[in-house]
């Protein structure tokens, strides 16, 4: 895609931007803590990162599809886990809100969140039900002016520094299936909510993830969010947001470990020449450049097409996060193969690279379930 | 009240130098990147401009018209016009014809009583330091280089000049030009809304015709005909090898006297 001279400062903004403040100490401080770091989260912020994608009148920067998933993409590239921070609130976040909140609902959440004074997520997997979110056992039961939620929602990304959540409550269990579900705000300050214990994760490390327990939890009538028992076709739109945003961070992440290893290939050298003369390393090189660029143009169309209001890009988006995350997959293998011993030592980027760019093809939708996307749209 | 910033794109001097026949440096053949002091002389706009949020920032550069691509991203940095100064007749400009023609433009936008000119200290093509104070000279106003610290007051500004062996504080009236070194502030990115928006906000070229009649450009002056300077050659410099250095003891001192003498230099 030739990109206009809009889409090519937003690039250079966002590459600045992540060269200069994602620096090797931060990097590192993550990596060794797990803890989520609110110094550059309020630098994102400060810039709109954390509203690139919502609207102006809500806060936002106003932009597109594609300005966020360069947006990703770039962060990623240097840093696949802070990539993450300034992600949420433009995908799994806000998109519930922007999809089918009312203006007192935007005007009261999505604008606060759009300025990243407050952190909003998703909360639909449940023990019992990943893949399969039809399976939800959280229940919301009508008490007057209050829906009283009780259940457990797991993996939920950001749970222990959020401010509020998107939650998915069974409302009518006489309806099987996804039917019956329906949309939540949840002030996760409310009485009987519990934030677990952060997960000890493989990668993505210093975004804490976390189960959110609801114990007869009272929710106001008007955080009720979009039609009664209609909540999951909105949480499928908004994971096709999602997807997007997926499939852009794992490009940026199999960039970042193309640029390691040409660089590392340079200056390796084994029978007495660069490891780059050889064609075994050079024709990997070559491969993974050639996947690399044939997700991206997959990515950047998809975020046109989606945007644009396409039919198909709800198996667009399907398309992209599987191709590109398993992709990332692919060439962070390779990777760590051009560095031999040392990529499999810590201090070298692309064993972090490794590691993160395995949620990609996990999270949003396993590879797997993206792939019954696919064929579904197709074979109906 | 006006905040007026002068700017240079300049080549990436991280890369390639390309050199045309007559010596000069042949920019189109080489990346650009906005001159690094001119950014801090931005951002210094732009910080007043945060504590006088009625004040106007107006980036001024003279160059070929690509150089509209750095005026874009200065617009999405937060500047709110951009006036390029671009025609043939202007090319080849020295440091004396350029600062002519730069205060012309100044002089053509108007000046008033609470205005301030930012430049940066120096461009890094150049290096010459001389375009600032020669605007602030051509246009009459008090000059301050080498700013660290900048604060304004009614009708005056507090600066903090960082020199060599030293600093010093000093007040000036305005309207008033300043240099601004690195050591003043960290630059800010541009925004994505900043992007989305540059191309609401003024722009405008100032051409030949439109500054031909102001009193500070002498005509036979400006330009590379009527620049002062002649280029005698530019080059890259041959990269020097590292140094070798020495402790001052008696043995490291023996060893550099060797080293010297194996060369046949003593």
């Amino acid at each position: 895609m030739i990109f206009n001279e809009k889409y090519e400062m937003m690039r250079k903004l966002y590459r600045e931007f992540a060269e200069t403040e994602f620096t090797d100490e931060l990097l590192d401080r993550l990596e060794e803590t797990g803890e989520f770091d609110w110094e550059i989260f309020h630098k994102m912020a400060e810039y709109g990162f954390t509203g690139v994608k919502i609207p102006k009148e809500y806060g936002g920067q106003g932009g597109d599809s594609i300005a966020y998933a360069l947006m990703v993409e770039e962060f990623a590239r240097v840093s696949p886990v802070l990539s993450l921070y300034a992600n949420t609130s433009n995908s799994l976040g806000a998109g519930p809100l922007l999809y089918c909140g009312t203006e007192e609902q935007k005007q009261k959440y999505l604008t606060p969140v759009a300025k990243g004074e407050k952190i909003m997520v998703f909360c639909l997997t449940e023990p019992g039900a990943g893949s399969d979110a039809g399976g939800t056992l959280t229940t919301a039961v009508e008490d007057g002016d209050y829906y009283v939620l009780n259940g457990r929602k797991t993996f939920v990304s950001g749970a222990p520094i959020a401010d509020y959540a998107i939650v998915y409550a069974k409302t009518d269990p006489t309806q099987r299936g996804s039917r019956g579900i329906s949309m939540f705000i949840l002030d996760l300050k409310l009485p009987g909510v519990t934030i677990g214990k952060p997960e000890h994760k493989m990668g993505i490390i210093g975004y804490p993830t976390s189960d959110v327990v609801m114990d007869n939890v009272r929710v106001h009538k008007s955080d009720l969010l979009g039609p009664l028992h209609k909540g999951f076709s909105t949480a499928m739109k908004t994971l096709d947001g999602g997807r997007l945003g997926v499939a852009a961070q794992a490009l940026g992440i199999a960039q970042g470990a193309l640029e390691e290893s040409i660089t590392y290939a340079k200056e390796r050298k084994q029978f007495g020449r660069p490891i780059s003369n050889f064609q075994a390393i050079s024709f990997m090189i070559a491969e993974m450049a050639t996947e690399i660029e044939a997700a991206r143009e997959l990515v950047y169309s998809t975020a046109e097409k989606k945007d644009a209001g396409d039919p198909e890009s709800s198996k667009l988006c399907a398309m992209a996060k599987f191709f590109s995350a398993e992709m990332a997959n692919r060439v962070c293998y390779k990777a760590v193969q051009i560095f031999g011993g040392y990529g499999y030592i810590k201090e070298y980027k692309v064993e972090k690279f490794y590691r993160d760019a395995r949620i990609t093809s996990i999270y949003e939708g396993t590879s797997q379930v993206q792939q019954m996307v696919i064929s579904g749209n197709l074979l109906r | 009240m006006k905040y007026i910033v002068c700017v240079k794109q300049v080549p990436d001097t991280s890369g390639k130098v390309a050199v045309k026949e007559d010596g000069t440096m042949d920019r189109s053949k080489m990346a650009t990147i906005i001159n690094p002091d001119d950014l801090n002389a931005v951002e210094a706009a732009l910080t007043l401009k945060d504590k006088n949020p009625e004040a106007k920032v107006i980036v001024v550069s003279m160059g070929p018209p690509p150089a509209a691509k750095m005026m874009h991203e200065l617009l999405a940095m937060g500047a709110d016009e951009a006036v390029l100064v671009s025609g043939r007749e202007f090319g080849g400009s020295d440091t004396f014809a350029t600062s002519q023609i730069l205060a012309g433009a100044i002089a053509h936008i108007g000046l008033e009583q609470d205005d301030i000119v930012f430049c940066g200290r120096q461009a890094i093509d150049g290096d010459t330091a001389q375009v600032g104070p020669q605007i602030a000279e051509k246009l009459d106003l008090p000059q301050v280089s080498y700013a660290a610290d900048i604060e304004q007051e009614a009708g005056k500004l507090k600066v903090k000049r960082i020199l060599e062996d030293g600093y010093m504080v000093i007040e000036a009236p305005t309207p008033c030009l300043i240099t601004c070194i690195k050591e003043l502030n960290q630059p800010r990115y541009m925004t994505v809304k900043g992007i989305l928006e540059f191309d609401q906000k003024p722009y405008t070229v100032f051409d030949f015709e439109t500054l031909k009649d102001e009193p500070l450009i002498e005509l036979d002056t400006i330009g590379l005909k009527g620049s002062p300077t002649n280029v005698y050659k530019s080059f890259s410099p041959p990269v020097k090898g590292a140094g070798i250095t020495v402790e001052p003891t008696a043995e490291g001192i023996g060893s550099m006297v060797s080293t010297l003498a194996a060369k046949h230099i003593i």
